[in-house]
């Protein structure tokens, strides 16, 4: 059967993009309001997941040539780095730090160690989602 | 809140509520499956729409704050809600769904 996926390609080319800007407005909106690094990376993999049903999976992984098994292990090593960056400063681990900096474009901007903590999560969630889904889709 | 905003907003999700009761009708009463996609993905969108759009008046007018992730929220839903219709009505075209008895044409199938 002669299928034309055009709409769904078309409108994924669009789509797809809110998605991912609202992932990272959920990611770093996590510490005031609702949001977070787990469904800032659950928003994000379901961006890859469009993408992935409009398109197949070859496509999708020459558009984004990650190996998300190393995105798994890159987001526990942020994770256990922030932990173990507080042993540095003689305080227990996992003790976090914030401050107020003054950035050259953003301004007056407060800084806090648990956005990289934040990170590892997101990146473990989007690696291990990604991974899940790419090995069921791959196995024939 | 002033009397305009109050209307407004009034205005917009009773007529947004009434699109979707008239949308859930639609799929009850229709005959198959293209009339009743067609119901139901038509005025739930506007439907849905109008509901969002009295909320961000809503909020706007309460607490003064524009929400911009319910104007994300109305532009995303009114580029996704008529491609998943559409998507709908393919899948149930090509796994051979019948049209309704009260069809007179079909175009697609003198294509094959």
């Amino acid at each position: 059967m002669n299928t034309n996926d055009l709409i769904l390609q078309t409108a994924t080319k669009i789509v797809s993009f809110i998605i991912l800007l609202f992932s990272l407005h959920i990611f770093f909106a996590g510490h005031y309001n609702p949001g977070g690094g787990f469904v800032g990376g659950l928003l994000t993999s379901g961006a890859i997941v469009l993408l992935l049903l409009a398109y197949d999976i070859k496509t999708v992984a020459n558009i984004l040539p990650f190996d998300y098994r190393i995105m798994i292990a890159v987001g526990l090593l942020f994770a256990i780095g922030t932990g173990a960056g507080s042993l540095i400063f003689n305080v227990p681990f996992l003790t976090h730090a914030f401050g107020d900096f003054t950035l050259p474009i953003l301004g007056k901007t407060s800084l806090h160690t648990a956005v990289l903590f934040d990170i590892g999560v997101y990146l473990v969630v989007v690696g291990a989602t990604m991974t899940i889904i790419q090995t069921i889709g791959e196995s024939e | 809140m002033s009397a305009v905003a109050e209307w407004t907003i009034v205005i917009c999700i009773l007529i947004g509520t009434f699109l979707s009761i008239v949308a859930a009708f639609g799929v009850l009463k229709l005959p198959d499956v293209y009339t009743r996609n067609h119901a139901a993905s038509k005025s739930t969108t506007l439907g849905v729409l109008l509901t969002l759009l009295g909320t961000l008046i809503y909020f706007y007018a309460t607490d003064g704050e524009f929400n911009a992730r319910i104007v994300l929220g109305i532009v995303f839903i009114f580029i996704t809600a008529p491609v998943a219709g559409h998507l709908i009505s393919r899948a149930a075209y090509h796994t051979g769904v019948e049209l309704s008895e009260r069809s007179v044409q079909d175009d697609l199938s003198q294509k094959k």
